[in-house]
C-alpha cells in the first residue's frame, strides 16, 4: 500500500476527520503550527509575568490584581521569575524556532514529503503540551509556584516545603514537567536528525543543504546530547525530593532550625554541572535556528549568494562542539578547582571567533547587495545589531576574574536576554513574517510590520542596556527590591526607566499579535513565490499541500542561495530548476 | 539582463536605520564610560587589578562593538535597493582565514591576560599569620565566627545548632575550644592584615558579596570554601547575598568593617564580653 521513492515519501493519504487533521495530525505542517501556537501561548504568559514583577519593581507598593490584599511578597516575585524564566526558555525559545518552524519547513527545503517518523512527531508535540499543562498547575497547587528560578539550584530545589513556599508540590510538579519535556525533545531531535540524513531528495547534498536545514540540523543533534543529561538530572531532584536519596544534599544541614536528618552524602555542585551541561548548550539550542534563518533571509532580501557559506556551517558546528565544553564558566564562583577555571574560560572565549565569523559574513552578504527593506529583512538586520551587543558583553562574563565581580547580578541577566532571549525572539519573529506567507497563503501587512519592528528594536534596547548598568554598580540579580541596601536605593531610577520601556515593548508586541491572526483571514493573497527565493518551500502552493510535492520530489542542482548570477535573467536561480531550464542573459 | 527599479522607500528606512544605529552606539558608549555606572573604588590590590582588568575588555570589546555597529549601519545604508544588481560574490577565502586569525589572537589572548587577577586570589592560598575568620550563610542571615584568643575554631555539629539559644553554627558545648569562640552578625577586621574567610552555609547554598572587594564566593552546604584578600581602606561595607536562597533573598544583609588595628582589638573585646 505504501509506496517509498527515491524521496522517501510517505505517501499516506491526508485525514479529513477534524480530529486527525487539526488535532491529532501526523503532517508536519500542522504539528509545526501547534507548536508555534503553543509557544505564542506560553510567550504571552511569560511577559505577562513579567508585566507583573516590572510594576513590582517600579512600584513595589502598587496594588495589583491576582495578590492578596493587592501586594506581591517576594517569595510570589521569585515564583513569577522561576517561572517566567522556565516557561520562556523551554515553552518558547526551544520550541518556536526548532519545532515549530524546523517542523513546518526542514522537510519541504530538503524536497521530502513530511518527518521520517510522524507518528512520534504527532507524539513529540502533545508530550509537550503535557509538559506545559503541568508546569502551569504549580501556579494553582498548595504553596504555588516555586521559588527556585529556572536553574533550580540544590540543595534549595531539594529540601522540598521546609525550603520556603512553592518549593513543595510546585516544585516537584517544575522537575516532572521538565523531564516530560525532554522526553519530547528527545523525540523531536531524533526525529530531525534522521530526517535531515535520509529524506533529502536528489542532488540536495549536505553543502546544497540551505543553512536553515544546516542550523535545525546541528541544533538537533545539541538538543539529543544536551536533554538527555537534563533528563537524568531531573529523575535525580525527583527523587531526593521524593524517595530520600541523596545526589544533591549533604548531610549534616540545618534547615529552619531543624536538622535534616535523612539526608547525607550528596553533593550541590553535581546538579549544577549536570544543569549546565545541558544548560549551556541550550543556549546554542534557543540561537542556532535564528542565526540559520537571519542567513537566510539577508541572502534572499540582498539579492546576493550567503558570503563563505562553508564558513558558516563550519561555525554552526564549531559553536555547536564548544559549547559541550564551556559549561564550567557557569560555576566560576560555585566553589569548583580554580584550575579548571581557566580551561573554561579559554574556551569560551573561543567561542567568540565561530560568533564573529558569523558576523562578518552577514555583514558580507550585505556587502554589495540590493538589500530590500521588508519586515522579515528588518527583523534579520536587527538580529546581527542585537548579536553583536549580546555577544560582547559575554567576553567580561568568560573572564572568571571579571565574574568574581559580575556573576549573579543584573549583567548577566542583560546579557542572556540580550542574546539568549531577544536575539532568539528576532530570529522567530524573522521567520514568521518571512514564511508567513508560504504557512498561510497571504501576506501579512508591511507597515504593521514595520511599526512592530521599530517598536521592538528600540523598546529592547531600552529595557536591556540599562541592566549593564546596574550590573556594573553591583546590583544583585533576583531581588524583589533593593530596599534593603543603601547602594540599591539610588538605582530605583533605572528600574523605574525600564519597566516603562518594558510595558511600551510589551504593548508593541499586540501589533505584531493582530497582524498574525488578522493577516491569516485578511492578509493579501500570497503567489507560491513572492520574495522571488531560490529554495524548495517557494515551489510548492502556499499553503503546501498535505504531502508537499503531491509525490513528485524535486530535484536539486545547485546550492541554495544562487542570487545575481551573472548569465541569468531573473536575479534568482532556484534550486529546482535544471540548467537548461535557466533563461540565460543574450 | 533584466533591470530591476529599486523598491519604494528603501532610502527612508536605510537612513533611520542607519541613524540609529550611529546615535544608539555613540549613546551606549558614553553611558559605559560614564563615571555614574562605576562601583566603588576597590579596597584591595586584587581589586584594582580586576578594574583594571574590566578597562582592557572594555576597550577592546569596545572596538569591536563599535565597528561592528557602525559597520552595519554602513552597509544597510550603502547598499540599499538603488535599482540594478546585487554583486555576485560566494565570499572570499582570504577574509575569512584573516578575520578568524585575528579574532582568535584577540579573544584568547585577552581571556589569557585575564588569568592574573584570578590566580592572584584562588592559585595562592592565603598566607599562614593570615587572620582567619568562618563566614556563615543561613536563611536569611549571616554569621561570622572567630576563634577566639586560643586561635582554634570549637568542633561544630548539627545537632546542637539551635537559632533560638543563639548557637548558629552548632558549637559543640563539650570541646574546650569552642569557649571562647566569638560569633558576631557583623564581620570586623583590621586594616591591611590579610584576612582568610572560611565560608559555609547551614542549609541551602549562599553567595558572599562585597562590591568593595570585587570578590563573590558562594557558600555551598557540605564545603568549607576558603578566600582571602588584604584590604587597605578603613570603612563600612555593604555584604550582599548573591545566590538565590529562598524568599529572603535579598534581605540577607551585614556588614564588612575595615578598622585601624586598635579599634579592631577593641570592638572584638566587646563581642567577646557580650557572648
Amino acid at each position: 500500500m505504501v509506496t517509498h521513492d527515491s524521496g522517501g515519501a510517505h505517501a499516506h493519504h491526508p485525514p479529513t476527520a477534524f480530529i486527525w487533521k487539526y488535532i491529532f495530525s501526523l503532517d508536519h505542517k500542522i504539528i509545526g503550527i501547534q507548536y508555534i501556537l503553543l509557544a505564542v501561548l506560553s510567550v504571552f504568559v511569560g511577559m505577562f509575568l513579567s508585566l507583573l514583577m516590572r510594576i513590582h519593581l517600579a512600584w513595589p507598593n502598587a496594588k495589583l490584581p491576582f495578590f492578596e490584599g493587592g501586594i506581591m511578597t517576594p517569595e510570589q516575585y521569585l515564583a513569577l521569575m522561576t517561572m517566567h524564566g522556565t516557561i520562556m526558555v523551554f515553552m518558547v525559545l526551544t520550541t518556536a524556532p526548532q519545532s515549530g518552524f524546523g517542523n513546518y519547513f526542514l522537510p519541504i527545503q530538503i524536497g521530502a514529503a513530511d518527518m521520517a517518523f510522524p507518528v512520534i512527531n504527532m507524539l513529540s508535540f502533545w508530550t509537550t503540551f503535557v509538559s506545559l499543562v503541568v508546569l502551569l498547575a504549580a501556579f494553582v497547587v498548595t504553596g504555588g509556584a516555586p521559588l527556585s528560578g529556572w536553574t533550580a539550584y540544590a540543595p534549595l530545589s531539594a529540601l522540598g516545603s521546609v525550603a520556603g513556599p512553592g518549593q513543595g508540590l510546585g516544585q516537584t510538579l517544575w522537575v516532572v514537567g521538565l523531564a516530560i519535556f525532554c522526553g519530547a525533545s528527545l523525540m523531536g531531535a531524533l526525529n530531525f536528525i534522521t530526517t535531515t540524513i535520509d529524506l533529502r531528495t536528489r542532488g540536495l547534498s549536505l553543502l546544497r543543504m540551505p543553512l536553515t536545514v544546516w542550523a535545525w540540523f546541528v541544533t538537533a543533534i545539541l538538543g539529543l546530547l544536551a536533554f538527555g543529561v537534563l533528563l537524568a538530572a531531573c529523575i535525580l531532584l525527583l527523587l531526593d525530593r521524593t524517595a530520600g536519596t541523596s545526589f544533591f544534599i549533604p548531610g549534616g544541614l540545618v534547615v529552619s532550625d531543624v536538622v535534616q536528618k535523612n539526608h547525607s552524602g550528596g553533593s550541590p555542585l553535581l546538579w549544577q554541572r549536570l544543569f549546565w551541561f545541558f544548560g549551556h548548550p541550550e543556549v546554542y539550542i534557543a540561537i542556532v535556528p535564528g542565526m540559520g534563518v537571519i542567513s537566510h533571509v539577508l541572502s534572499t532580501f540582498s539579492r546576493k549568494p550567503v558570503f563563505g557559506y562553508r564558513a558558516m556551517v563550519y561555525a554552526i558546528c564549531g559553536i555547536g562542539f564548544l559549547g559541550f565544553c564551556v559549561w564550567g564558566h557557569h560555576m566560576f564562583i560555585s566553589g569548583m578547582s580554580p584550575y579548571s577555571a581557566i580551561a573554561f574560560s579559554l574556551l569560551t572565549m573561543a567561542i567568540g571567533v565561530p560568533s564573529a565569523i558569523k558576523t562578518f559574513n552577514w555583514l558580507g552578504t550585505l556587502w554589495g547587495g540590493r538589500i530590500r527593506f521588508t519586515s522579515p529583512m528588518l527583523f534579520a538586520i536587527g538580529f546581527v545589531s542585537l548579536f553583536v551587543t549580546g555577544g560582547v558583553s559575554g567576553l567580561f562574563l568568560a573572564q572568571p576574574s571579571l565574574d568574581l565581580y559580575l556573576h549573579d547580578g543584573y549583567f548577566v541577566v542583560a546579557h542572556f536576554h540580550m542574546i539568549m532571549g531577544v536575539a532568539s525572539i528576532f530570529g522567530i519573529f524573522t521567520a514568521t513574517y518571512y514564511w508567513f506567507p508560504k504557512m498561510f497563503g497571504r501576506m501579512m501587512d508591511e507597515g504593521l510590520g514595520k511599526l512592530h519592528f521599530w517598536i521592538t528594536f528600540l523598546g529592547v534596547y531600552a529595557i536591556f542596556m540599562p541592566m549593564h548598568f546596574l550590573g556594573m554598580v553591583g546590583h544583585p540579580r533576583r531581588y524583589p527590591s533593593g530596599e534593603n541596601f543603601a547602594f540599591l536605593g539610588p538605582l530605583q531610577g533605572v528600574h523605574l526607566f525600564i519597566s516603562i520601556a518594558a510595558f511600551i515593548t510589551m504593548a508593541g508586541q499586540l501589533i505584531f499579535l493582530y497582524n498574525f491572526f488578522w493577516s491569516m483571514k485578511r492578509g493579501k493573497k500570497a503567489e507560491v513565490n513572492p520574495w522571488h527565493a531560490t529554495t524548495l518551500e517557494w515551489t510548492v502552493p502556499s499553503p503546501p499541500p498535505h504531502d508537499n510535492f503531491a509525490g513528485r520530489p524535486p530535484s536539486v542542482y545547485r546550492g541554495p542561495y544562487e542570487y545575481a548570477v551573472p548569465d541569468a535573467v531573473e536575479d534568482y536561480v532556484p534550486q529546482h530548476l535544471a540548467p537548461e531550464q535557466v533563461a540565460k542573459a543574450k | 539582463m533584466r533591470r530591476k527599479k529599486p523598491c519604494a522607500g528603501s532610502t527612508t528606512v536605510a537612513v533611520t536605520l542607519a541613524v540609529f544605529l550611529l546615535f544608539f552606539t555613540l549613546i551606549t558608549l558614553y553611558l559605559f564610560a560614564a563615571k555614574y555606572w562605576r562601583p566603588p573604588d576597590p579596597i584591595t590590590s586584587f581589586g584594582r587589578e580586576i578594574d583594571q582588568q574590566f578597562a582592557r575588555t572594555f576597550l577592546i570589546t569596545g572596538i569591536v562593538f563599535v565597528l561592528s555597529q557602525l559597520a552595519l549601519g554602513w552597509v544597510v545604508f550603502r547598499f540599499r535597493d538603488t535599482g540594478g544588481r546585487a554583486t555576485f560574490s560566494h565570499g572570499n577565502t582570504t577574509m575569512e582565514v584573516l578575520w578568524t586569525l585575528a579574532t582568535l589572537v584577540l579573544f584568547v589572548g585577552l581571556g589569557i591576560y585575564a588569568e592574573r587577577a584570578w590566580a592572584e586570589v584562588h592559585f595562592r592560598g592565603a598566607a599562614p599569620g593570615a587572620l582567619q575568620i568562618e563566614v556563615q550563610g543561613q536563611q536569611f542571615k549571616w554569621y561570622f565566627r572567630y576563634p577566639g584568643p586560643d586561635g582554634k575554631f570549637g568542633r561544630t555539629d548539627a545537632q546542637y545548632v539551635k537559632d533560638s539559644a543563639q548557637n548558629f553554627f552548632g558549637l559543640d558545648p563539650n570541646d574546650p575550644a569552642g569557649k571562647d569562640d566569638i560569633v558576631t552578625p557583623v564581620v570586623a577586621v583590621p586594616v591591611n592584615r590579610e584576612v582568610e574567610l572560611i565560608l559555609r552555609s547551614k542549609d541551602v547554598t549562599h553567595s558572599f558579596f562585597v562590591r568593595e572587594l570585587r570578590l563573590k564566593q558562594d557558600a555551598v552546604p557540605g564545603m568549607l570554601i576558603h578566600i582571602h584578600f588584604t584590604p587597605m581602606q578603613v570603612g563600612q561595607y555593604e555584604i550582599a547575598c548573591a545566590e538565590l536562597c529562598g524568599l529572603g533573598h535579598h534581605q540577607m544583609r551585614s556588614f564588612l568593617q575595615v578598622l585601624s588595628d586598635a579599634d579592631y582589638q577593641n570592638w572584638l573585646r566587646e563581642q567577646a564580653a557580650n557572648q
